[in-house]
């Protein structure tokens, strides 16, 4: 058995000081705060250490920052039951006490315990939750064939119908900003169909210049998106790096500490 | 008679295969391939072991279709295995097959396949024995050379940061532009004060590892706070089981801290649902039922952003956005009454807080951001007037 220095390492941080702190912190609440803190800018620092530092203890595929990664799922893991935990509260309260919508509530709950059921029947039967041997779909799969994928494309079609209405809000000409958005808007949307050759359908004299005129457009709305637009998405894609960057040097720091429900001097 | 005709049969077959053999070769076929030359073997510098690079200079004038083949030997047989080959003129092949530690010692020999007149490739002429490299073993290194310019940047930006931190903690004054946005959260907390409406913020889809999330739940603590202190309803539905549990304990933290712990209820930040879009659905209809008269959208949100905002939109509800994707940006500016922009989101929680050390950290992001405009401009100019291209210096692998 090889002495593998990063896994020791990580133990040692994010398992054997955490619980440590616990069990000293309960008499001592600086301690109990200073623990996340810890943890928050050894994992911050973790990552990017791993950009520059080739070696293997630390970016290499069993290295402390991809193992890290690896921790974080299984934390996710812990996370999601504490979710469904909630959940489940959530509802079967609001069904006892009769809550507003609570009949959505038991609608919920039985997707939860059919579907739910459904996977663990698919685990202990070894049959999982793909395909039968037999070819045909376990309960599982047709649950999610038949009728989640079909309510999951519903609401993501709702998008053309919201996407329409915003850019008639957004459009109107109400000041000289909005005034230039919607020009910019209306040449690009006109450069990306050619609506020129399909006006000049009837006219078969007007052919060439509907073409032509439609190849213009075209390269005016490619300049509209490169220049003026690529040039603004710059701009906020610096800032928002810089400014991420920035909060990362306070949250490694311990500087930042909202987001622990920490404020100062805490 | 009887062995002299099974001398004739053995002599008909031999030369059957005799005058078979030649067809395989090409026409003309040189005589001898010099062989490369100067042949070095070293560890891949800057990475993360398992790679020895090879370097070698190949003979002048060599025949079309001609080939370096690479050969690899390990202790303790020192066998020669083929490794690659490599085109003739390429004069460098690097070996990530390596195991560390391992002394190899590798060999380099010129090679030229022919194809019969059935299409059949074989090897029609080498050099034999190969050039040899003196023993090599591949290992991890300390230091990606190739990100020397960005490890340099980082530094600089860091020390920038801290001497801003220094600067604000010594007593500067330090001022920061007003942030629509940010002065408008009071503002719409109040109105669902006033309305006696609840109000709903949503951190985003993501989990705690995007640092839009991070700083979205700072933001959450500073409306949690200003709702208990006027004692207004507030809900949290997350996505991320994560986030959740950190949005959680941060609510709970502001509601202590404003000395309200009777008013925080567990499922005022809930858990709705790992999907996408059924987290959209179940938030879109929550907003349709009980319009709430605040609605934060702060975090990374993908397709379901316009989604949620016209909802809430159409709820009339006061809106405030934040979001550093300039994908999604363009959905909250048009649907939404404020709208934090790129870096407005990251620097929220400094704003609101005023504590001078985060403040520092933001007068710091500024600095590096100016710095940044001046390169940019001069890099401009540099390069307009066909001076230098100083954009090498930016490029990272």
């Amino acid at each position: 058995m090889t002495f593998d220095f990063g896994q020791v390492a990580l133990v040692l941080v994010f398992a054997i000081v955490p619980i440590l702190g616990i069990i000293l912190g309960l008499n001592s609440p600086g301690l109990r705060s200073r623990g996340p803190i810890l943890i928050g800018i050894v994992a911050g620092i973790l990552p990017i250490l791993a950009i520059y530092i080739p070696k293997n203890f630390v970016s290499g595929n069993g290295g402390m920052s991809p193992r890290l990664d690896a921790w974080l799922i299984i934390l996710a893991g812990f996370a999601l039951l504490l979710g469904v935990v909630n959940v489940l509260q959530n509802n079967f309260r609001k069904v006892a006490r009769r809550e507003s919508g609570w009949f959505f509530s038991i609608v919920l709950l039985t997707g939860l315990f059919v579907t739910g059921g459904f996977g663990i029947y698919g685990a202990v039967s070894r049959t999982g939750i793909g395909f039968n041997p037999d070819g045909s779909s376990t309960p599982f799969k047709y649950m999610t064939d038949w009728f989640f994928q079909p309510l999951q494309s519903t609401i993501f079609a709702l998008l053309a119908f919201f996407m329409a209405s915003a850019a008639f809000r957004a459009f109107r000409a109400r000041n000289v900003e909005a005034t230039i958005l919607l020009i910019a808007a209306g040449l690009v949307m006109i450069g990306r169909v050619p609506i020129l050759e399909f006006l000049a359908v009837p006219f078969p004299f007007l052919h060439a210049a509907a073409a032509s005129g439609s190849q213009a457009l075209g390269r005016l709305t490619e300049w509209i998106m490169d220049v003026p637009n690529g040039a603004a998405q710059s701009g906020i894609i610096i800032g928002a790096a810089l400014g991420a960057a920035s909060m990362a040097i306070r949250v490694i720091l311990g500087i930042e500490r909202g987001y622990l429900g920490l404020g100062k001097g805490e | 008679m009887k062995s002299a005709g099974c001398m004739t049969l053995i002599g008909l077959f031999l030369a059957a295969n005799v005058f078979a053999a030649p067809i395989d070769a090409p026409a003309t076929l040189p005589p001898d391939l010099p062989l490369p030359q100067n042949l070095i073997a070293k560890d891949k510098p800057g990475d993360s072991g398992g790679a020895v690079v090879l370097t070698w200079t190949d003979p002048a004038s060599l025949p079309a279709g001609t080939e370096i083949e690479v050969l690899r030997a390990e202790p303790p047989a020192y066998e020669w295995q083929p490794v690659a080959k490599v085109a003739a003129g390429t004069g460098t092949y690097t070996d990530t097959s390596a195991k560390d530690g391992t002394a190899y010692r590798y060999g380099v020999r010129t090679s030229l396949a022919a194809a019969d007149s059935t299409g059949a490739v074989s090897v029609a002429a080498s050099t034999g024995a190969p050039v040899v490299s003196e023993p090599v073993s591949s290992h991890d290194n300390w230091f990606k050379v190739e990100r020397t310019n960005s490890f340099v940047a980082s530094i600089l930006f860091v020390i920038i940061i801290l001497g801003s931190i220094q600067m604000a903690r010594s007593g500067k004054e330090i001022f920061i532009r007003r942030i629509p946005g940010l002065n408008a959260i009071d503002e719409a907390i109040g109105r669902a004060t006033e309305v006696g409406k609840k109000v709903m913020y949503i951190p985003g889809i993501q989990s705690m590892d995007d640092i839009q999330t991070v700083a979205s739940v700072a933001i959450l603590g500073h409306v949690a706070r200003s709702t208990a202190r006027y004692g207004t309803d507030l809900e949290v539905p997350n996505k991320d089981p994560l986030t959740f549990a950190s949005a959680r304990e941060v609510v709970r933290a502001a509601y202590l801290a404003e000395g309200r712990p009777d008013l925080f209820r567990e499922e005022m930040v809930n858990y709705v649902t790992y999907d996408q879009f059924a987290f959209t659905a179940a938030v879109s209809a929550k907003m349709t039922r009980e319009k709430p008269a605040a609605i934060f959208l702060v975090g990374y949100f993908f397709a379901e952003s316009l989604i949620l905002a016209e909802t809430g939109q159409s709820t009339g509800a006061i809106q405030i956005a934040g979001q550093a994707d300039p994908t999604q940006l363009p959905f909250f500016v048009a649907t939404c009454d404020y709208t934090l922009i790129g870096e407005e989101l990251y620097a929220a929680s400094a704003y609101l807080s005023r504590e001078p050390v985060l403040l520092g950290s933001i007068r710091g992001q500024d600095i590096a951001k100016g710095i940044l405009i001046l390169i940019a401009i001069l890099g401009i100019v540099l390069a307009s007037v066909h001076v230098v291209d100083l954009s090498p210096l930016f490029r990272t692998r």
